[in-house]
Formats: structure tokens, C-alpha cells, sequence
């Protein structure tokens, strides 16, 4: 049995705290004044370079940040300016962003896409982060692409290659410098078809993911309008570190190049294994048997020692450039750090001062305005020529380099050379390019 | 009170106060101070604590009592974050049918894995989890890119159904997951003189999910089936002479504590929208195995505070670079502030698994009833010595 006891100051106070209760969630949904997410009110501004710091890709995220650090330095006015001197845009002082002195804050991605996103948040919630960038794959660029959409920040991505960054997994928010799959395809093939014939018979061996994908489809597509045949494409696990099993079903396929569509240190395994099995001192065809691999970086290539020379590719900048912007640049990087800069290298420092260039044009750090200001941008001076910032998907367009491994290096960073440089014209493409299909940008978040 | 004795009832109050009040603990140190750097009470990071602790606690129902190592139960944390994205894609962004999708499917999914892999135990029960969880996440990461979404992880997108709820909001972007219209990740900014305090709808609802949690690893502790899990664990021979039967009982454990795992999956899922297969990798099983190690396996509160620890390292060590070990250490002379950077400089930032490592090893060595004996030796030098024997009571190991 139970007794009720019911009292008027009971009611009273169950109601009052029921309705306390109720109304508890609307306190949650207050929003706070900013305009939006994180709005800079100090003298300081926070950027927060998210990049692989352990993991498959640690090397190319330390260069990465070696990039940003040298970037902030030039920003606030320190070193010797750097490509700010040779930028086209001529809005960037030396002072800073908007007056405000930049300061910036890391993580570690691990390139896993989780913890890029937990990292990214936290430089989001906690240290007040109002722009985020790096990465070093193109699954963490997605990803973390995707939270600062959410969260509304600006992400302006790193090294990421596949088709789907500014493809179908495109968001307003993002942006890329870096070159995609479907331009290394429209710049190496004509090259190939010159070096190596147009009746070739190509087998893929591809990495078993997106990016390995989307560059397959994107080699194959180019390199059959020039009358290639593509006799075979194998998809290799990303775990792989052993591909002889692979590589002798190439010799009886009949095929006479093989495609190596991998990436760091699976590259460096399966290059290393190819040039084992003697695949280059065959000839099938009645021609010299070929390897290509489409995606190139110094990085790799020094793994790969001895195996990369004669192997052609194509990368998105090479400090051997020797154009005003890459001349500065390689100068202040070497004067800071003792070595040449990579490609991922080059493309954060871009990436940072697109960023602080827009935010300077625009007057705000709201992530709409900058976006606008990077939207349709041209400029020069950054190391590749007239470059464009496409508005229709984010994605910049600027001349291919196609490199070769140098026949004799003269240190452990000449190891690649310049075959051709291809104009921006030939590798570009329409939005809406059936391997570009199936995203929307959506609109500008400003968050708060 | 609920079923529980005083012992247990002080202990739930106890995890209930701190998780309530997690906010304040977990920001001891004023915004801009050079210590703000070991705040940890953002919302992101909260969250990961209690899901962790949701993860851990699951765990422990299997190998603290039973003694069954699952070398694999990450696949379920990852099994349950597809299905919750999954939900979200297909149904609406409601965190509840996610949320329960993700448990009944990681429950499936562990009949199926525990039917097999229970045929063994010790070693060989192992590395059977381990090779499924290592198949899954081959499967998740290529294979069925289709359902997965591969290396990419799978998101959500502005063309996905969402029957019961709408595709795009009115200006253009994905909604956000919500709890009947609150949203998940909505924050209440209080600002105290220097501190700032952020109270998140989100991490309010895992700190409730997890308190149930608690309670009911509680009550199954307690029970007899708890200790049929602890005969497992003790003598299988034994119990089985005298004519039980473990399997039962050990697959009961099994698919509780996949379940555990899926909820932690599907609210992380709920918390941020994306799931990858990093989620499933050995790696991922290894630091629930950690986590539970670190804080005491078989206690109760141990695994909670284990997941707290490992998570704390990951997020906070980890961001802690040389341009903040100088700010730190300014007031030093030029050169003695070099020399103390560069010596300190291997263990944090990206040296982060170092120094959890040799703290796992200091840990294992000096108390190998996890952090929970550290704080009961604490307990007891402060109690003296009369009541040195009554305070193990509170959280015995079950073996």
C-alpha cells in the first residue's frame, strides 16, 4: 500500500521543478552573439594544422608542418617573406591577418579518419581553431572536409589526390590546391603515348580503396583515348608490403607496362618488387617493358632508392622549378630547415596563404566571406603559373608537372626531373565530369 | 536503493556527481593560462569519455568476469556505427532508432562471432575474435565499399532519403542529429570569470546512457548469473563436472558485451555522423583490452577511468608542441630552456604513445590491480590502518 501525501506546497514545488525540467533543453539552444564559429575578438587569430604526425604518412605530415610553421613565420613578418614577396595578391602585410597576429595550434591525424576528427574538433571546441588544414591521404581529407562543413570552418585541404575531395564528396567549406587523380591521367598519358608508343598493353595494379580507385579509372580513361589497351587491373589490399604474388601474373598477362597505382610506402614495396622480378629489362611485344607511377612524391621516391630512375609520373610542384614564386620558397625553406621542400610542403604553405590572402580581401574571418574571396580567385606567384580556384567545385587548376627518377642524382633530394611541364589547359575538366558526378557543395556554413 | 546495496548505491551517486558535473572538473584551469592546455572539458572530448567508458565497461562483463580476452571487440563498436550512420542516411536523424539499430545489429553480429569463437577459450578464443574483427575490417574497408563507404568512412550526404525526417535543411546543408529537435550538438557557453564552462546537449545524453550502463553492469555483477560468470572464469572443468553447462552462460556474456560495444558505436555515431573502418582495426580492439587493464580489470569503476586515461593522453599529449613546451618553459635562460625542450620533446606531441606506454608499464608493474588499487593504497594511507582491511570490499576483482 502506499500513501499519498498531497499537499499544497508539494504541488507546488514538483511542478516548479517539472517545468524547470521542460524548459532545461532551451538553455541548450541558446546561441552565443558571435556571428560565427569562433570569431576571433583578441588580438590573435588560431589555425589548426591537423596533420599525420604517426602512422604511414608521418614524414609527409612533418614536412607538412615544417610548411605551416615557416608560413605563420612569414605571415606575422618574420624570415624573409617567402613567396608572400612573389604572390600576386599583394594584400598580405606582413602583419598578421586583418591586424590580428596569427598563432596556431597541432594534431595528429594518425591518418585514421577518426582520430583527424577528434583532432580537428577539439582544436575546434577547445583552442578556438577558426580555419583547419592538412592531411596527408585523401579519406582523412574527406572526413575532416565534412566536420568543418558541420562545424563551420573554413578547411582548406592538404595533400589529397583522389577525384572525390572536390568530387562527389565536395562541401562549400572545402577547398584544394593540390592536383587530383583525373589531371595526373590528363597529363601523363600524352606523355606516355610520346615516350612509349600508343599500342601499349597497360596492367594496374591499384591499391584497394577510393583514391587507388579513382586514379585507376582516371589513368585507364586517358590513356585508352590514346589507343592503349588496358589488359588487366588488380586491386591490391592497402596492407600489402609483399607484391611478388602480383607482379608474376604480369609477365604471363602479355601486357608491356605496368601501372603502379599506390601510394607511399605500398609504392615504394611494389615498385621495389617489380624492378626485382627484372620486369624492366624485358621485352615483351616486341617493345621494352615500361612501369609508370602516375603519383609521385620525393618522399617516396627516396624509399624507393635505386628503383625510381627512368620511372615516369607526374607531381604537383618540384623544387628544381625555377619560377620566381619556387625559387623564394625553396630559398626560405632551406634557409629554416637545412633541405628542399616537398610537394605536400609546398601545398599547405599555399594553402595558408590562400587563406590569410582571402581573409585579408574579404575584411572578415567569416567563413562565407572568405569562401566568396577564394571563389573565382587568380592568382600567381605560388610556384605553378596562372592558377584558378574553380567556384563551381573548389578545386584549383594550374599547369602538371611530369617527372621522371633521375638516371644520376646528384644528392638525396635531386631525385626526380622535369619532363614536361603541362599546361593547365590540357587537364582541365567540367564540373560536372562524370568522375566528378554525384556531390553537391551545398551552401556556406558560418556556424554559431 | 534500485536493488543495490549501500556499497554499490555510494558508488553509482559517486560516477553520477562526476559525470554530472564533468564540465567544471575536467576545466580546472582558467582560459589563456599556460595550463589551459591540459583542460580536457570540451565537449568533443567529454563525449569520448563516457562512450569509451560505455565501450570498457561492455568489455569487462566479458573478461573481467568470465576471463574470455576478446582480442575483437572493436568490430562491434564498428558494426554499430554503420548501422547508426546507416539510420541516419535512410530513416532521420533522430539519435533513438540509431541508437537501438546499432544494438540489436553488434548483437547479432556477436551471436554470430561468439557461437564460433566460444568453442575455444584462452589463447585460441583470442586470436578467433581477432582474425573476425581483422576480417571485418578488410570487409569494411574495401570489400563492401558499397554498404562502407571504404577507406572514406561513410557520411552523410545531402541526397540521402531520411523518410521520416528531410534530406537538406532549408538553407542548403545536412541537419544535424537530435534528440526529438535538440540537437546533439548544441552548447550552453557559462562563463565564471576566466573559466569557460560548456555544458553539450550530447555529451548529457551519453553521461545518462552511460550512468544505465553502469547500473546495469552493476546489477549484473551482483547477480547469479555474474556469479555463473565467475565460476567460468575460476573452473570450467569444474562447473562443467558438476553439470552445468558454460556455454550458455558465456554467450550470454558474449552478446551483452557486444551490445555494449554497438551502443558506444552507435553514439559516437550519434555524436558525429561518420564511421570508418579505422574503427574495427586491431589497434581499436587492443586499447578496450588497455583501457580495461589500466584501470583494473574485473572492478567496476576501472574500466570507466582506464577509458578516461587512454583518451586523455590521446587528445590532450598529443597537441602539445614545441612552440608550447618554449612558452612554457620562457622564464628559463636561453640555453637551459633548449636543453630542457629537447629532452622533454620525445614524449609529447606526436610522442604521445610513449609516454602512455611507459605510464601502461609503471602501471602493470607497481599496481596490477590497475588504477583502482592506486586508489584504494591512497584510501587506506589516509584511513590508517584500522579500516585497511574493510576498503577492499568496494571494488573487489572477480578473481
Amino acid at each position: 500500500m502506499s500513501k499519498t501525501n498531497l499537499t499544497r506546497r508539494g504541488v507546488l514545488k514538483s511542478g516548479a521543478v517539472a517545468g524547470a525540467g521542460v524548459a532545461l533543453p532551451t538553455i541548450f539552444t541558446a546561441s552565443s552573439a558571435a556571428a560565427y564559429t569562433n570569431e576571433p575578438t583578441g588580438s590573435t587569430v588560431t589555425l589548426g594544422f591537423n596533420v599525420p604526425q604517426t602512422g604511414p604518412y608521418a614524414d609527409e605530415g612533418a614536412d607538412e608542418l615544417r610548411a605551416y610553421q615557416l608560413a605563420v613565420e612569414h605571415l606575422n613578418g618574420g624570415g624573409d617573406g617567402g613567396m608572400l614577396n612573389t604572390f600576386s595578391s599583394k594584400e598580405l602585410k606582413g602583419n598578421g591577418i586583418l591586424g590580428k597576429k596569427v598563432e596556431f595550434v597541432t594534431g595528429d591525424t594518425q591518418t585514421k579518419s577518426d582520430a583527424a576528427r577528434a583532432s580537428a574538433k577539439s582544436m575546434i571546441e577547445k583552442d578556438g581553431a577558426i580555419m583547419i588544414t592538412g592531411g596527408s591521404s585523401s579519406g582523412v581529407a574527406v572526413a575532416v572536409q565534412g566536420l568543418c562543413q558541420e562545424a563551420g570552418v573554413i578547411f582548406m585541404a592538404g595533400l589529397t589526390h583522389s577525384n572525390d575531395t572536390t568530387g562527389k564528396d565536395k562541401k562549400a567549406n572545402g577547398f584544394r590546391h593540390f592536383f587530383n587523380a583525373y589531371m595526373s591521367g590528363a597529363a601523363l598519358a600524352p606523355v606516355l603515348a610520346k615516350a612509349y608508343g600508343t599500342d601499349r598493353k597497360a596492367y594496374h595494379l591499384t591499391a584497394d580503396y577510393t583514391w587507388g580507385w579513382t586514379q585507376e579509372e582516371s589513368i585507364v580513361a586517358a590513356t585508352e583515348a590514346l589507343g592503349w589497351q588496358t589488359v588487366n587491373t588488380v586491386k591490391t589490399p592497402l596492407a600489402q608490403t609483399d607484391f611478388s604474388s602480383y607482379i608474376a601474373p604480369v609477365l604471363n598477362s602479355g601486357a608491356d607496362v605496368l601501372v603502379l597505382n599506390h601510394y607511399g610506402g605500398n609504392m615504394v614495396n611494389s615498385l621495389t618488387n617489380a624492378v626485382q622480378f627484372g620486369l624492366r629489362e624485358k621485352i615483351v611485344n616486341g617493345k621494352q617493358f615500361e612501369i609508370v607511377v602516375p603519383l609521385y612524391s620525393r618522399l617516396m621516391a627516396r624509399g624507393a632508392g635505386e628503383n625510381v630512375k627512368g620511372i615516369m609520373g607526374t607531381t604537383n610542384w618540384h623544387w628544381s622549378l625555377q619560377d620566381e614564386g619556387s625559387k623564394a620558397f625553396v630559398k626560405s625553406f632551406g634557409t629554416k630547415y637545412g633541405f628542399p621542400p616537398s610537394q605536400a610542403a609546398h601545398t599547405t604553405y599555399c594553402q595558408t596563404l590562400l587563406y590569410a590572402d582571402a581573409a585579408q580581401r574579404a575584411g572578415t574571418f567569416n567563413p562565407c566571406g572568405i569562401a566568396e574571396a577564394l571563389e573565382g580567385f587568380d592568382f600567381d606567384g605560388l610556384g605553378n603559373g596562372a592558377t584558378t580556384y574553380r567556384a563551381a567545385d573548389h578545386q584549383c587548376f594550374k599547369d602538371v608537372l611530369v617527372v621522371r627518377g633521375k638516371e644520376n642524382p646528384t644528392s638525396e633530394f635531386d631525385l626526380l626531373e622535369i619532363v614536361e611541364i603541362t599546361p593547365r589547359g590540357q587537364v582541365e575538366y567540367a564540373a560536372d565530369h562524370p568522375m566528378f558526378a554525384g556531390g553537391a557543395l551545398g551552401t556556406c556554413n558560418p556556424g554559431a | 536503493m534500485l536493488g543495490l546495496n549501500k556499497k554499490d548505491t555510494t558508488l553509482l551517486l559517486v560516477v553520477a556527481i562526476l559525470t554530472l558535473c564533468a564540465p567544471f572538473i575536467l576545466n580546472p584551469f582558467p582560459e589563456g593560462s599556460a595550463l589551459a592546455q591540459f583542460n580536457a572539458g570540451y565537449p568533443d572530448l567529454m563525449q569520448r569519455f563516457v562512450i569509451f567508458g560505455i565501450f570498457a565497461i561492455g568489455f569487462n562483463i566479458l573478461f573481467g568476469l568470465t576471463g574470455y580476452l576478446s582480442f575483437g571487440h572493436a568490430a562491434f563498436l564498428g558494426v554499430g556505427s554503420y548501422s547508426a550512420v546507416w539510420m541516419f542516411k535512410l530513416l532521420s536523424m533522430n539519435v533513438i532508432p540509431a541508437i537501438i539499430l546499432s544494438m540489436i545489429v553488434s548483437g547479432l553480429f556477436a551471436v554470430v562471432i561468439g557461437f564460433v569463437s566460444l568453442r575455444r577459450s584462452g589463447i585460441y578464443f583470442s586470436i578467433l575474435t581477432l582474425a573476425f574483427a581483422q576480417m571485418s575490417f578488410n570487409l569494411a574497408y574495401s570489400v563492401l565499399t558499397p554498404i562502407t563507404n571504404g577507406e572514406t568512412g561513410l557520411q552523410l550526404t545531402l541526397n540521402d532519403p531520411r523518410i521520416l525526417g528531410m534530406s537538406a535543411t532549408a538553407d542548403g546543408s545536412i541537419p544535424v542529429t537530435s534528440l526529438f529537435g535538440l540537437e546533439m550538438r548544441s552548447t550552453y557557453q557559462m562563463e565564471v570569470g576566466a573559466w569557460l564552462f560548456q555544458f553539450n546537449a550530447g555529451y548529457y545524453l551519453c553521461a545518462a546512457i552511460m550512468l544505465l550502463a553502469f547500473y546495469l553492469a552493476i546489477r549484473i555483477f551482483r547477480s547469479p548469473f555474474g556469479m555463473m560468470l565467475r565460476a567460468v572464469k575460476s573452473n570450467q572443468q569444474r562447473m562443467r563436472y558438476t553439470g552445468l553447462n558454460p556455454r550458455p552462460y558465456t554467450l550470454a556474456a558474449f552478446v551483452i558485451s557486444g551490445m555494449y560495444a554497438g551502443l558506444a558505436g552507435g553514439l559516437m555515431a550519434s555524436m558525429d555522423p561518420l564511421a570508418g573502418a579505422e574503427r574495427m582495426q586491431w589497434t581499436a580492439s587492443g586499447e578496450v583490452v588497455l583501457m580495461t587493464i589500466l584501470g583494473g580489470a574485473g572492478t567496476l569503476i576501472g574500466p570507466v577511468l582506464g577509458a578516461g586515461f587512454i583518451k586523455y593522453f590521446e587528445n590532450i599529449f598529443s597537441k602539445i608542441n614545441d612552440n608550447v613546451l618554449h612558452s612554457w618553459f620562457s622564464f628559463l635562460p636561453d640555453g637551459l630552456e633548449d636543453f630542457i625542450v629537447t629532452i622533454v620533446h620525445p614524449f609529447i606531441g606526436k610522442g604521445w604513445h610513449l609516454t602512455l606506454g611507459i605510464l601502461f608499464m609503471l602501471v602493470v608493474i607497481f599496481l596490477p590491480g590497475g588504477l583502482v588499487e592506486g586508489g584504494q593504497r591512497i584510501a587506506r594511507l589516509f584511513r590508517g590502518k584500522k579500516t585497511a582491511n574493510t576498503s577492499k570490499t568496494k571494488t573487489e576483482p572477480a578473481e
